[in-house]
């Protein structure tokens, strides 16, 4: 090592040392320490006992956690295809690049970023049965909308409704993915005499899987870490359910403070993003390959 | 580029113009229709919020509701506590992960490319699991209960902001640096006096999403703070809402102010975001 590497080398550490101190200090320590406590069971005010693998058992037989888990599987299973869909036809149409196309991407990203606590109570406010915008508005066209966030049916189901109003990220990306597709495989599919329909679903669609399955999977990681909403909308109610994941660990580490079996929890919600994640990266290696056929060398 | 050609004459051309203006129209009115329902009603009088047809011009307006409602809880302090919090942590973010980001994508270090995995496995880790060992962390500290637990934190930087301002900065051509170090500069000033200002726009995206993330952030206030009067905008507008839709017509106005800060970020500053999402999104 010369005199000028060895420098650079120090002023590298020196550089990272920030994030090193708090690898250890508020990420990498209190993940090993959540593993550890995810098996006692510690209540705060007295010391932790050691229980084993008694948590992670009693994650499956809780009523709790099995109710949260289906509702956030409702859910997700819901919105997530949903927001998919809706998010893909608005990217497309504002791709098409009709004037004045930047203004009405503002507006479609305007809710996803003021998503929080105000919007939360313009939503409880919007689904209300007597009163809401929603329930009015389907009484125009003469349905008489439900009781939503108020019937354990249609509780969940306004949830997904609001979820589609905050599609503006994938929506983004989406946009993204969609102005850098290379204009040479749209006029290779012309010359072939390919219709806008096998376009879409010939070129399009192929070229931007890698897209959408990244979007997907964020989308699922996040619907998994539902908290704000469900906790000032509905507090998991009404009965269960609303009752996410997410709310349900906050419930237990903050409300009933059973740190360990929220640890477990934490732990279980922890491998379900990395089983995705590693999924989501097989899939854009695979994406990689594809792409770099038809281009030669990247 | 576009996606949906058509090679016809003008005719059948302005017929899809015209549907895709139809759609996005439509689009935007139910994407709209939630604010402008939140606007109509913070101006209305109590009676009129529950009429039957509704008045969706409300005659009279009542602006009184902005003010009645923005002193039916100490709201003055929760915006002072909130911009406390997201401007602090809005420069520290950006300030500490673009040193960390810098050195991972320009200095050469044995050891760098196992440290940057670790960045990328952190990245992963949901905030659920560390969450209990910092609240018992910080209880331990004595924290509890001020604003230091939702502040000391982006002292050490992101790791996601890390990797996203260390993608850009890899993009930046390193003959500057070399150039530079021949003539003797070192990292520090490299940093400064070429990778800042040629970074304008990945900086502030890193800014504006800190901004935007700590403003509307309700789970860490919610844990940390009891005290009314280290409450921030979110919690304290979480306490208007108490189950009585009496007074929804101050609700709304104050939700209206309260969201009014982000609003205004991101109209002036709507390409970084915009920027910023986009480059989260291409690490796929």
């Amino acid at each position: 090592m010369t005199n000028r590497e060895r420098r650079e080398a120090l002023e590298f550490y020196l550089g990272i040392s920030p994030w090193l101190i708090g690898l250890v200090c508020f990420t990498g320590g209190p993940i090993l320490a959540s593993l550890a406590i995810s098996f006692t069971q510690w209540r705060l005010l007295s010391p932790p006992k050691w229980l084993g693998i008694q948590n992670y058992i009693d994650m499956f037989q809780d009523e709790g956690t099995r109710v949260s888990l289906g509702n956030t599987l409702f859910y997700t299973g819901l919105s997530v295809p949903l927001g998919l869909v809706t998010s893909l036809f608005v990217a497309l149409l504002l791709n098409q690049r009709a004037r004045g196309s930047t203004l009405f991407r503002t507006l479609f990203y305007l809710p996803t970023i003021t998503s929080g606590v105000a919007m939360a109570l313009l939503w409880l406010w919007l689904l209300n049965p007597e009163f809401g915008l929603i329930n009015l508005a389907l009484g125009l066209i003469g349905i008489k909308g439900p009781a939503w966030l108020q019937d354990p049916d249609w509780a969940k189901p306004a949830l997904v409704l609001m979820s589609l109003w905050t599609i503006g990220t994938s929506m983004v990306i989406f946009l993204a993915g969609l102005q850098g597709m290379p204009q040479h495989l749209y006029d290779a599919a012309k010359i072939d005499g390919a219709n806008q329909f096998r376009e879409f679903w010939h070129v399009t669609i192929p070229m931007l899987t890698p897209t959408i399955f990244f979007v997907m999977v964020t989308s699922i990681i996040a619907s998994f870490q539902t908290f704000t909403n469900v906790y000032v909308m509905t507090e998991g109610g009404p009965g269960w359910s609303t009752l996410m994941y997410g709310l349900y660990l906050y419930n237990n580490a903050f409300e009933y403070l059973r740190m360990g079996f929220a640890s477990a929890m934490a732990w279980g919600l922890f491998l379900v993003i990395l089983a995705l994640t590693i999924l989501q990266l097989l899939g854009a290696r695979r994406w990689v390959y594809y792409e770099g056929g038809i281009r030669g060398r990247i | 580029m576009s996606t949906l050609q058509l090679s016809g004459g003008s005719i059948p051309r302005l017929i899809r113009l015209f549907g895709i203006y139809l759609l996005l129209l439509f689009g935007a009115v139910l994407f709209t229709a939630p604010f402008l329902w939140m606007l109509s009603t913070s101006l209305k009088t109590p009676e009129l919020v529950f009429t039957h047809p509704p008045q969706f011009i409300p005659n009279p307006v009542q602006f009184r509701n902005y003010m009645d409602g923005w002193q039916r809880l100490p709201f003055t302090r929760f915006t002072l506590n909130t911009v406390i919090i997201t401007s602090h942590n809005a420069i520290m973010d950006t300030l500490v992960s673009a040193i960390v980001g810098f050195s991972f994508a320009r200095l050469r270090a044995p050891g760098k490319d196992y440290l940057f995995v670790l960045v990328l496995a952190t990245m992963m880790v949901p905030y659920e699991v560390t969450r209990v060992p910092l609240y018992i962390l910080f209880s331990r500290l004595g924290w509890v209960n001020t604003l230091l637990p939702l502040m000391i934190p982006t002292w050490f930087g992101w790791p996601f902001f890390i990797f996203l301002l260390r993608q850009f900065f890899t993009t930046i051509p390193f003959d500057l640096d070399d150039a530079a170090r021949m003539d003797g500069c070192h990292s520090f000033r490299i940093f400064v006096q070429i990778l800042i200002p040629l970074s304008k726009p990945a900086l502030a995206a890193v800014a504006i999403f800190s901004f935007v993330s700590n403003w509307n952030d309700f789970q860490g206030p919610l844990i940390y703070l009891s005290d009314l009067n280290q409450y921030t905008l979110a919690l304290g507008l979480r306490m208007m809402q108490g189950g009585r839709f009496i007074f929804i017509h101050q609700v709304m106005a104050v939700s209206i102010v309260s969201v009014l800060p982000l609003l205004l970020i991101f109209f002036s500053a709507q390409r970084y975001f915009i920027r910023g999402v986009t480059l989260s999104g291409i690490k796929a």
